[in-house]
């Protein structure tokens, strides 16, 4: 039987690039002459599992599970997207009094999704108002639209999006939300990383992505998930984001 | 090397301190009262080998130190030392990472034109095949609070150092 690789996506993809990545895993799949999977786990606990229990292959990581996946599972990076900022920016509603991040007060209710570096970046800026997991109230949401609809409906008093996420709101919503601050961490970026299963096939793998807007129908899936491009990672820029996030991750 | 700080840098009245560096003896350096915010959202990011030569930094390192990257790269991290900092809190770092752990703690750097910022900054060993290569540093924004509690613990940690010192800086 031929053998069938699982490629993911960190689950904090936005709903309009879905279909992007099923395209994406076709091409990859033919260009590659693999035969891959594409599974979308609906939530970072399903995907871990998955990973813990080495089923995954092939994924477009998020930086908080990059360094577990490099550090603890073997996992090598081969590309960063260009063109895609990982930042978080945090969020009132547009009546609030807040007008910096210092006005917080302790108890606050924060709202935001399960993503990992979005709720980390996000918690390292409201420091500076000396709050931290244990003066917060936590207002965990499903989605993005969901950290907006909880600010709209005053079940929260501070939301924390994806970059992306908040550009990618309705007009009429974002007139009711006002931004306090977005993070400018350019050095900590989601990558596309391949497990020791596929060891053999990593350079393959880079020079497609690398590639990929030359290839042909390349340009086009690209386009579909939002991307410029590819941009090689070498294993020492690996290994300098992974020190970063150790620094975030650090009590 | 580290130079003495010059006069034609600073902005407005400054003092004169004379402090001692570790392994480099004594630097000149020239201080303001102006503190400049931490930038919002931003990291400030640097890198040193296992020696405390910095190796890499990133824009905001660059914008906030006043320096410009050919002075930085090459330099003693020392080269941010400002002399309110306790001797003390700089050993606590060098013994923590030298030991292969991490430490967090709340630094006043000096810029090049005498003026000073804020941080909490974290730094950890960066171990490539099981050996520490060099040292990462990422700050962030601390709160007034604790940079209110750090200027009365420093100048605690100064006085009793004082005493006990009768170096150039006493
Ligand atoms: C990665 C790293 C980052 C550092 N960052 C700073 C800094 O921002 N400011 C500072 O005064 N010292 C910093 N230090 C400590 C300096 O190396 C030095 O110990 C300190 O300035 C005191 O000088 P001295 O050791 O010569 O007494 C850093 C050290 C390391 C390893």
């Amino acid at each position: 039987m031929e053998t069938v690789h699982q490629l993911t996506v960190s689950p904090d993809f936005t709903p309009d690039h879905i279909s992007g990545w099923y395209v994406f895993n076709t091409w990859l799949q033919r260009n590659l002459g693999l035969h891959i999977h594409l599974e979308m786990y609906d939530s970072f606990e399903a995907q871990r599992q998955a990973i813990q229990a080495d089923r995954v292959d092939m994924i477009y990581a998020n930086p908080y599970d990059a360094s577990m996946l490099v550090r603890e599972k073997g996992f090598r990076a081969v590309a960063r997207p260009l063109g895609i900022a990982d930042e978080c920016v945090i969020v009132v509603p547009a009546e609030s009094t807040v007008q910096h991040v210092e006005d917080l007060q302790p108890g606050a209710r924060v709202a935001s999704t399960d993503d990992p570096d979005i709720r980390l970046v996000g918690m390292i800026m409201l420091e500076a108002a000396d709050l931290h997991k244990g003066n917060i109230e936590s207002v965990p949401v499903d989605g993005y639209v969901l950290v907006a609809k909880a600010l709209l409906q005053g079940r929260a008093d501070v939301g924390f999006f994806l970059k992306d996420a908040w550009d990618g709101l309705s007009n009429a919503v974002r007139k009711q939300l006002r931004p306090l601050v977005t993070s400018q961490i350019s050095d900590i970026q989601h990558a596309f990383l391949v497990g020791p299963h596929l060891a053999g096939s990593v350079e393959d793998i880079q020079g497609l992505l690398v590639r990929m807007g030359e290839i042909e129908k390349g340009a086009g899936v690209l386009e579909s998930l939002g991307f410029q491009g590819w941009e090689a990672l070498d294993h020492e820029e690996t290994e300098f984001m992974i020190d970063l996030m150790d620094t975030l991750k650090a009590e | 090397m580290l130079k003495d700080m010059h006069p034609a840098d600073v902005a407005g009245s400054f003092r004169e301190h004379h402090i001692n560096l570790y392994g480099l003896g004594p630097r000149k350096v020239l201080v303001t009262n102006e503190e400049i915010p931490y930038p919002d959202g931003k990291l400030i990011v640097s890198r040193t080998d296992t020696r405390g030569i910095i190796t890499h930094c990133n824009q905001s390192f660059i914008d906030m130190s006043g320096y410009a990257r050919e002075e930085l790269i090459g330099a003693e991290h020392s080269i941010l030392r400002h002399p309110d900092m306790p001797t003390l809190a700089f050993k606590g770092l060098w013994d923590d990472v030298q030991a292969g752990k991490i430490w967090h703690g709340y630094v006043k750097n000096l810029r090049k034109n005498g003026s000073f910022y804020w941080v909490y900054a974290t730094v950890i060993p960066n171990v490539r095949d099981g050996k520490v290569v060099g040292y990462t540093s990422v700050r962030r924004k601390p709160s007034r609070s604790k940079i209110g509690a750090s200027i009365e613990l420093y100048k605690q940690l100064k006085q009793q150092e004082g005493s006990a010192w009768q170096g150039p800086e006493a």
